[in-house]
């Protein structure tokens, strides 16, 4: 068969330079509004201490130096609980929480987006309403049925409702919709189970979208799931160090340099994972449409 | 979807109800693999998210402390709430103006954003994504906002204030009910580039670019005709999808607001709907009452979800 290609005298729409010239205006407005306060916590993290207290201040650091990180180690090492314990929680909660939701999330979506089965539209549309409110509805209700499982005050509070966040399972059915068809029909000529086919066909073929979800989820869980760990765990050897930089704030004026050095090293790992999937997150993100 | 909803009740409609039954219990014991996959996710979702709503519903009818057995009370709790809360009614008018602000502004700003940017080059386009997407992406980092406006000289905004002679001694921004409600708002619009802004981009990239060919050829004279002709309407499911995303965050403000203004703020500036639900579900343990609140902010946030969702439908139109 031949194809004949038509090509017609590529036309573009004119594009007036008094639109680039606002467009670009308001793009440097609130690009500069977006980075600004960013900008302020790295300079601040490399400035002396005689600058931070300096009237009119600078912007930009003028003598960067490294103190505040190393007085931030002195302030954590002086704490009643060793910072690895801090820091050790943020990683199990980050890590464990974001597997598990992955894992889960995944393994549910795959049917929804490829086989049938009684009850599967019902269960999507409750999954799509379920995106129409947030978390904060759910949680003084999700605090009795949590301390009725004896889940209040550990690790588990804040993980295991990560693990059904409903906005991964969604990006995953959408994205998982697109595949074709004869790749999975062809691995259930061979004799492969449903798990099989999930775990060594579907998983490999979907890596953007749980590129997508692990920094969803990392980035909800790094912060300690914010509010939700306040209220679910206690005990102070079970924080985060998240709340640990808390407390160094509520140091004052003084401590500016070593909490922003803290926020800074914060900040780090979550646009880092972002910065490398990017492409990835995009081309997920390609299939969040929502039909009506 | 819920045309598949109708579609699958029909068909059960159709034929014998017992023998419709037995055919798809049939056809459940057939896919146990399928349940036993998706049943981890679903228990916990179930238990979490959707067991959570009925039961809220459930106790803000009675009066439970999570020591006694509730009691029941009818509508006492509603009752209190609108008529004898005079704060709760200042939580609702401060949500209220922050989602009809916050909620529009930032998917405005979110969709323009990635409309610009979408012409650029990758590598640009790129960064640009990272430096809009990096406030949402940094968590807690906007604590920074506290320094810049710190009530001393030493905030950076009142410093700059006092260097060009433009005041004469320190505003305290943050225990001054009048500028407490803008700096919520601004933070949180500096947070609001998120997951939709994502969303946005994509849709523009996979974006069908014949047609913006074919809509220059039949008369598509700027971008700004072409935007409401061509490209809004083939983006439709990202902007019901992104509206959804940034619904919901604009009436669930609180974490910027208490780091901000303090718990409780001064004269109840920042408060908002779910402060006031932390307030008596996690310190006073006033759990019927939570209940309730927390029902009102369901059924609010539903609510304007389903109208937008009405009014996204007639973009393009």
């Amino acid at each position: 068969m031949t194809v004949i290609r038509i090509s017609l005298p590529k036309k573009r729409v004119s594009r007036s330079w008094k639109g680039d010239v606002v467009l670009f205006a308001l793009l440097a407005l609130v690009g500069y509004f977006m980075a600004m306060p960013l900008v302020f916590v790295i300079s601040n993290a490399f400035k002396p201490i005689n600058e931070i207290l300096k009237f009119p201040p600078d912007f930009f650091v003028q003598n960067p130096t490294m103190n505040n990180f190393f007085d931030l180690y002195h302030l954590l090492s002086g704490s009643w609980v060793p910072v690895t314990r801090y820091v050790f929680n943020t990683f199990f909660i980050a890590i464990v929480g974001t597997a598990g939701h992955v894992i889960i999330a995944s393994m549910a979506a795959y049917p929804l987006a490829k086989r049938h089965f009684p009850g599967k539209a019902i269960l999507f549309t409750i999954v799509v309403m379920s995106l129409m409110f947030s978390a904060t509805v759910t949680q003084i209700t999700n605090y009795m049925t949590l301390s009725w499982l004896g889940f209040l005050d550990t690790h588990w509070a804040v993980i295991i409702p990560a693990i059904g966040s409903s906005l991964g399972l969604y990006l995953m059915k959408q994205y998982m919709e697109q595949i074709p068809d004869a790749l999975l029909e062809a691995a259930e000529i061979d004799g492969c189970g449903e798990f099989r086919i999930f775990w060594t066909i579907v998983m490999p073929v979907v890596k953007p979208a749980w590129l997508t979800l692990i920094i969803f989820s990392f980035q909800g869980l790094w912060g300690a799931g914010g509010a939700a760990g306040a209220m679910y765990i206690y005990s102070e050897q079970l924080k985060t160090i998240d709340y640990a930089l808390g407390q160094i704030l509520q140091g004052g004026i003084i401590r500016t340099g070593p909490s922003m050095a803290a926020t800074l090293l914060m900040l780090t790992v979550p646009i880092l994972i972002f910065v490398l999937s990017q492409s990835s997150v995009i081309q997920t993100m390609s299939t969040s449409g929502m039909k009506d | 979807m819920i045309q598949l909803v109708r579609k699958t009740r029909t068909a059960l409609g159709s034929g014998k109800p017992r023998l419709k039954m037995n055919l798809t219990l049939k056809e459940m014991k057939r896919k146990k693999v399928i349940y036993a996959m998706i049943a981890p996710y679903f228990l916990i979702f179930f238990a979490f998210t959707v067991l959570p709503v009925c039961l809220s519903l459930l106790v803000s009818f009675t009066n439970f402390n999570m020591l006694e057995f509730p009691k029941w009370v009818g509508w006492r709790n509603y009752a209190q709430l609108f008529v004898r809360d005079d704060v709760f009614l200042i939580a609702l008018k401060n949500t209220l103006i922050f989602a009809a602000i916050t909620g529009p502004v930032s998917y405005i700003a979110c969709f323009v954003l990635a409309w610009v940017i979408n012409e650029f080059p990758p590598k640009l386009r790129a960064i640009a994504t990272l430096v809009f997407y990096a406030p949402a992406l940094s968590g807690s980092a906007f604590i920074v906002w506290t320094l810049l406006f710190s009530s001393d000289s030493y905030g950076y905004i009142n410093a700059f204030l006092l260097k060009w002679h433009l005041i004469m001694e320190p505003i305290l921004w943050l225990k001054t009910p009048k500028y407490i409600m803008p700096i919520i708002i601004i933070v949180q619009l500096w947070l609001s580039l998120g997951t939709s802004f994502l969303a946005f981009i994509a849709g523009l990239q996979s974006m069908d670019k014949t047609l913006l060919e074919a809509g220059a050829i039949d008369g598509i004279r700027n971008r700004w005709q072409e935007l409401w002709f061509i490209t809004l309407p083939s983006m439709r499911p990202m902007l019901m999808f992104g509206a959804v995303i940034q619904i919901t965050a604009s009436f669930a403000v609180a974490e910027v607001a208490t780091a901000l203004a303090g718990f409780p703020s001064v004269k109840y500036a920042g408060h908002t709907i779910v402060t006031h639900l932390m307030d008596y579900g996690s310190i006073r343990f006033e759990m019927g009452y939570a209940s309730a609140i927390a029902t009102v902010l369901f059924a609010m946030m539903l609510g304007s979800n389903l109208i937008v969702r009405k009014l996204l439908a007639k973009v393009g139109e």
